[in-house]
C-alpha cells in the first residue's frame, strides 16, 4: 500500500507541527493587564499529561496528513478538540499559583492554532459528509452541550476569560439578554413592517425604486453614526410625546439602538420580499388568476408560499447582521455584549474583550447554522412537493 | 431630461462633499443648531480632509489586499489541483460571514495592538468574503461551450485563465469588490474605537461629548463616500458587462 | 488522413467508446451519427485530445497525436461546436484570430486571414470585424464560429453538432457553405450529428455509433441500402430510406432519352427533388436541362422509383 497525502492535511499537519512544538500553549500573567509569559505544552502540563497531549496531536496530525477514511478523520478531530478543551482547563488550574487571585492564565497562540487546525479538519469532514439540515442542527446542539458541560463542570474556571466572567456574572447575563432582545426584537419589528412594505413595492412599481434606494442609502451610513444620530430625535420624543418616556423611550440607551437595528434590517427584508415575489413563475400566477383567485387569495395561496424561502434568506442575513451590530449599541449605552468588548478595549484587558466577542460570534454562528438549515428544509420540501 | 437627473444629483453630491471636506467652516451655521452650550459645530481635533484621506487609504489598502488574496484563492480552488478545497472553502466563507466586524476588530487587537493594524486586519478579513464568493461564483459558472472552445483552440491552462476566464469573470468579481468596499467604508469607522485614524474619530468624539454636529458630519461624509464609490463601481461594472453582451445584475 | 485504431475510453470501468477503428481519407467528410450517449462526441474529442483515450492510437497524417503536447496539437486542428462558443469579451475579428495569435503569426498575416475568411462567409470585415458576438444574429455567430475554427488553415476540422442550434433555413445554408469551403480548402472534416438527414447530405462516409461501439462505417448509399443491423436500420428510418437514397443522386444521372411538357429541372438537382416535383404536379415525366440551359432529356416517375430501391 502506498501512502497518499491529503492536500488539506498537509496544511493542517504543518499548522499542528508548528503550534504543538514551536508556539506557546498558554500564557501566564501576574495580573490582568501586564504582558504575559509563554508556556509550552510540556511547561503548562505535568509530564504525563503533556506527553499524552503531544501524542494525541501527533496522531491527529498524521490522520489528517494521510488519505484516511472520513470516520477516522471525524474521530481524530473530535478526540483532539476534546483533549485540547479539557487539558487547557487543567493547565489553567496548575499554572495558577495557589491562593493568587490576580494571576491570569489564558490560552496562547499555539492553543488557538491547534483549535483552528482541527476545527478545519472537522469542518472539512462535515462538508464532505454533506449532512442533512437536521443533522447539522444536531451537530451544533451536541457541540453546544459539550461546551456547556465543560463550563458548568468548572474545569475552565481557572482560565482568564472565565475569571472575567466570575467577577461580573450578573451583568453578563443581563447584557446577554439585552443583546438577544435587541437583535431579535428589531428583527421581529423589521419583519412585521418590511414584509408588507415589500409586498407593496412588488405591487406598486412606482414605489419600488424609491423605497429600495432610501433603504440602500441607510445601509451606507456607518452604524456608529446612525446610532448616534437617533439620540436626538428619540430624546425629543421622550421629552415631548406624553407617555413615551414611561414606555422606556430615551435619547440614549436601548431605544436608539433598537431603531437603528430596525432601520438596517429593513433593506434585506424588503429587498428579499420583492425578489421572492418577482421570482414567482408567471405561469403559476396566470394559472391562479385563470382559476378565478382574487388578488388576496393569490397573494396568500400562491405568491407568498413560493416566495417564502427567499424571504427567509433575508431574515437570515438580518439576524446574523443584527447580532453583530448589536455590539455597537454599547457605545450609546444600549447594552449588549458590546459593553464588555468596549470596556475591554478601554482597559486594554483582552480577556474582557473576549468575554464580549466570543458569545457574540457563537450566537451569530449558531443563528446562521440554524436558519440555513430551516431555509434548506423549506426549499427542499417545496421541491419535493412539486415533483 | 429625466435620465440626466441621477447623474446631476451625484455630481452635486460630489461637489458638496469636496467643498465640505475642504472648507467645513462654510457649513458652520448649518450645523450650529445641533450643538449645545457653545460647543464647536465643526470637528476641531484634526482636519476632516486628512481624516477622510486616511479613511480612504485604510479602505483602499485593505480592499486591494483582500482582492488579491480572494481572487487568488478562488482561482486556486477552481483549478484541478485545488479542486479538493472547493467544498471546504465554500463552508469557510459561509462561516466567516457570521463573524461580526466588531468582534473581528476586537479579537485582532490582542494580536497586533491598537491603531491602524487591527482595523486593516478586520477590513481585510471582512472584505475577503464578498470578493471570494463572487469570484468563485463567476469562475464556476462560466459558459461551458466558451470554455470548451478555448480548450479546443489550443489555449494552455494559463492562457485560458488570463485570456478567457478572468476577463469573463471581471464584472461579477467587480460586484464583489463593490460590496466589500461599501462594507469596509462603514466598518472602518469602528476602527476608531481601537485608535485608528478614520472618520470614525469624528463620530466617536461626537458620541463622547454629546455633540450631534460631529456625529452627523462624520456619518454623512462616510455615507456620501459610500454612495459615490458604490455608484462609480456600478458604472464600471455595467460597462464591463455590457461589452460582453450580458445584463448587469 | 485520420487513422483511429482500437480506441477505447472508459469512465469508472464503463466503456463510453469501445474499441473503435476507422480511417478518414484526406479531403473527405466523415460524419459520426448516433443517439445521445452513443459516445460520438467522446470519440471526436479524443482526436484533438480534449479527452485522453484509455487505449488505442489516433494518427493524423501518419503521426501519433500524442507526439505533441495537447494544446499544440489542438492549435493545428480546427474545432467548431454547437452554440459556437464564441468569446463574448472579444470582437468578431479577435475571435477569428484566436488560434493564429496563439501560433504567433504576425499582425498583418492575421488581419489578412481574418478578412479573407469573413469575406468568404459574407460578413463585411469593416462592418462586422469590430463588433462583439452578442451583436450578431444566430446564423452569423455560427459562421464566425466556423471561420474561427478554420483560421489557422488546419488540415483537419472537427465539428460537434455545429448546426444544432440553427433554424432549418439557416441550417441548410450553413451546410451548403461548409460543403463549398471544404471543397475550396480541401479540409478533412469529422462532423458529429444526431441527424441522419444531415449525415446523408454532408458525409462522404457515415459512421453509426451506439453504446460506444462503431456499428457501421460506409458510404451513405451503402448505409441506406444495406444497414448492418436493426439499430442502423431504425436510425436510417425505414419510411425515409427511399427518399434519402434518391437525395444522394443527381437528376442528370437518371436522365432517359425523350422529352416532356412543362418547366425543365436542372441536371444538378437531386433526384429526390425531381420525384417530389413529379408527384406534386401529377405528371409522369419532367424535362431536364443542363447547366447551359440545353435540354438533356427527361426523368420519369418509373425511372426514379427504380432508383429508390437498393441496387
Amino acid at each position: 500500500m502506498t501512502l497518499r497525502f491529503d492536500k488539506l492535511g498537509v496544511v493542517i499537519a504543518a499548522i499542528v507541527a508548528y503550534a504543538a512544538f514551536a508556539a506557546p500553549f498558554a500564557t501566564f500573567r501576574a495580573n490582568r493587564i501586564v504582558p504575559g509569559q509563554a508556556r509550552s505544552v510540556l511547561e503548562a502540563l505535568p509530564a504525563a499529561l503533556g506527553t499524552l497531549l503531544l501524542a494525541i496531536l501527533i496522531i491527529g496530525g498524521i490522520v489528517a496528513l494521510l488519505r484516511t477514511p472520513l470516520v477516522l478523520r471525524l474521530a481524530a478531530s473530535v478526540i483532539t478538540l476534546a483533549a485540547l478543551a479539557i487539558l487547557i482547563g487543567v493547565a489553567g488550574g496548575l499554572l495558577t499559583p495557589a491562593g493568587n487571585t490576580f494571576a491570569r492564565i489564558a490560552p496562547a497562540s499555539g492553543f488557538w492554532l491547534l483549535i483552528f487546525a482541527f476545527t478545519l479538519l472537522l469542518a472539512d469532514v462535515l462538508t464532505r459528509l454533506d449532512l442533512s439540515p437536521s443533522a447539522r442542527v444536531g451537530v451544533l446542539a451536541v457541540a453546544a452541550l459539550a461546551i456547556g458541560a465543560l463550563l458548568v463542570s468548572g474545569s475552565w474556571d481557572s482560565l482568564s476569560i472565565l475569571k472575567e466572567y466570575a467577577s461580573r456574572a450578573d451583568s453578563f447575563w443581563a447584557e446577554g439578554s439585552k443583546h438577544i432582545t435587541l437583535a431579535l426584537g428589531s428583527l421581529a419589528a423589521a419583519v412585521v413592517a418590511g414584509v408588507p412594505l415589500g409586498i407593496l413595492c412588488h405591487r406598486v412599481e412606482a414605489l419600488r425604486a424609491g423605497v429600495l434606494n432610501v433603504l440602500n442609502i441607510i445601509q451606507t451610513i456607518p452604524s456608529i453614526a446612525l446610532f448616534g444620530l437617533l439620540i436626538a430625535p428619540l430624546g425629543w420624543i421622550a421629552a415631548h410625546v406624553p407617555g413615551a418616556a414611561a414606555a422606556g423611550i430615551r435619547g440614549i440607551g436601548t431605544a436608539p439602538a433598537f431603531v437603528a437595528l430596525f432601520l438596517y434590517s429593513l433593506l434585506p427584508v424588503v429587498a428579499n420580499t420583492v425578489v421572492g415575489l418577482a421570482g414567482v413563475p408567471r405561469a403559476a400566477n396566470d394559472a391562479a388568476r385563470g382559476m378565478g383567485m382574487t388578488d388576496r387569495q393569490r397573494l396568500f395561496d400562491v405568491e407568498f408560499p413560493l416566495a417564502f424561502p427567499v424571504i427567509l434568506t433575508g431574515i437570515r442575513i438580518v439576524l446574523v447582521q443584527n447580532i453583530g451590530l448589536a455590539t455597537i449599541a454599547a457605545l450609546i449605552g444600549g447594552g449588549g455584549f458590546g459593553v464588555f468588548v468596549f470596556q475591554g478595549v478601554g482597559q486594554t484587558a483582552m480577556d474582557l474583550v473576549l468575554l464580549g466577542a466570543v458569545p457574540t460570534v457563537a450566537l451569530a454562528f449558531a443563528a446562521a447554522i440554524i436558519l440555513d438549515a430551516v431555509i434548506e428544509m423549506t426549499s427542499t420540501k417545496r421541491r419535493a412537493d412539486s415533483e | 431630461m429625466r435620465a440626466w437627473l441621477p447623474a446631476l444629483l451625484r455630481l452635486a453630491l460630489l461637489v458638496l462633499l469636496v467643498v465640505f471636506i475642504a472648507s467645513p467652516g462654510w457649513f458652520e451655521p448649518l450645523l450650529r443648531p445641533l450643538t449645545e452650550n457653545g460647543a464647536p459645530a465643526i470637528y476641531n481635533q484634526g482636519s476632516l480632509l486628512t481624516l477622510t484621506l486616511l479613511h480612504l487609504r485604510t479602505v483602499l489598502v485593505a480592499t486591494v489586499a483582500a482582492t488579491i488574496v480572494a481572487v487568488a484563492l478562488a482561482i486556486l480552488v477552481t483549478r484541478p489541483a485545488g479542486a479538493e478545497f472547493l467544498p471546504l472553502s465554500r463552508s469557510l466563507v459561509n462561516i466567516g460571514q457570521t463573524f461580526p466586524p466588531v468582534a473581528v476588530l476586537a479579537l485582532a487587537v490582542p494580536a497586533v495592538g491598537f491603531g491602524e493594524k487591527p482595523t486593516l486586519i478586520a477590513l481585510f478579513l471582512y472584505g475577503l468574503l464578498p470578493i471570494f464568493e463572487n469570484a468563485l461564483t463567476a469562475l464556476t459558472t462560466l459558459p461551458g461551450n466558451v470554455m470548451e472552445a478555448a480548450r479546443g483552440a489550443g489555449m494552455t491552462g494559463w492562457q485560458r485563465l488570463m485570456k478567457v476566464e478572468l476577463p469573463l469573470s471581471a464584472p461579477v468579481i467587480l460586484g464583489g469588490i463593490r460590496l466589500s468596499v461599501v462594507i469596509s467604508l462603514a466598518t472602518a469607522t469602528i476602527g476608531s474605537t481601537v485608535a485608528a485614524k478614520t472618520l470614525g474619530e469624528v463620530i466617536i468624539a461626537g458620541l463622547i461629548s454629546n455633540n450631534l454636529a460631529f456625529v452627523l458630519q462624520g456619518g454623512l461624509i462616510v455615507a456620501a463616500l459610500a454612495v459615490l464609490i458604490y455608484d462609480g463601481l456600478s458604472a464600471i461594472e455595467r460597462y464591463a458587462a455590457r461589452r460582453m453582451g450580458r445584463e448587469a445584475e | 488522413m485520420i487513422e483511429i485504431e482500437g480506441i477505447t475510453k472508459r469512465y469508472n470501468g464503463t466503456a463510453v467508446v469501445d474499441d473503435v477503428s476507422m480511417i478518414v481519407e484526406p479531403r473527405t467528410i466523415a460524419v459520426i451519427v448516433g443517439t445521445s450517449g452513443s459516445g460520438k462526441t467522446t470519440l471526436l474529442r479524443m482526436i484533438n485530445r480534449l479527452v485522453e483515450p484509455t487505449a488505442g492510437v489516433i494518427k493524423l497524417d501518419g503521426a501519433d497525436n500524442r507526439s505533441l503536447p495537447g494544446y499544440q496539437l489542438r492549435r493545428s486542428i480546427g474545432y467548431a461546436i454547437q452554440g459556437h462558443g464564441l468569446f463574448p469579451h472579444r470582437t468578431v475579428a479577435q475571435n477569428i484570430g484566436t488560434v493564429p495569435l496563439l501560433l504567433g503569426w504576425d499582425k498583418d498575416r492575421i488581419k489578412a486571414r481574418v478578412e479573407e475568411l469573413m469575406t468568404l462567409y459574407q460578413l463585411d470585415p469593416q462592418a462586422y470585424g469590430p463588433r462583439y458576438p452578442h451583436e450578431l444574429s444566430g446564423g452569423q455567430q455560427q459562421r464566425v464560429g466556423v471561420a474561427r475554427a478554420l483560421a489557422a488553415e488546419p488540415n483537419v476540422l472537427l465539428m460537434d453538432e455545429p448546426f444544432g442550434a440553427l433554424d432549418p433555413i439557416i441550417r441548410t445554408k450553413a451546410q451548403e457553405d461548409l460543403l463549398a469551403i471544404q471543397k475550396r480548402f480541401g479540409t478533412t472534416i469529422v462532423l458529429v450529428t444526431h441527424d441522419m438527414e444531415e449525415a446523408v447530405h454532408m458525409g462522404d462516409k457515415i459512421a453509426v455509433m451506439d453504446a460506444g461501439k462503431l456499428l457501421q462505417y460506409a458510404r451513405p448509399a451503402e448505409i441506406l441500402a444495406r444497414p448492418a443491423n436493426g439499430f442502423v436500420e431504425t436510425l436510417v428510418g425505414s419510411s425515409e430510406r427511399p427518399f434519402r437514397l434518391l437525395s444522394l443522386g443527381r437528376v442528370r444521372d437518371a436522365v432517359e432519352p425523350g422529352g416532356a411538357e412543362g418547366e425543365a429541372i436542372p441536371g444538378d438537382a437531386s433526384q429526390r427533388d425531381a420525384l417530389a416535383e413529379l408527384l406534386w404536379t401529377g405528371r409522369p415525366a419532367l424535362p431536364v436541362k443542363g447547366a447551359d440551359g440545353k435540354p438533356l432529356g427527361r426523368v420519369t416517375v418509373e425511372g426514379l422509383v427504380k432508383r429508390a430501391r437498393p441496387a
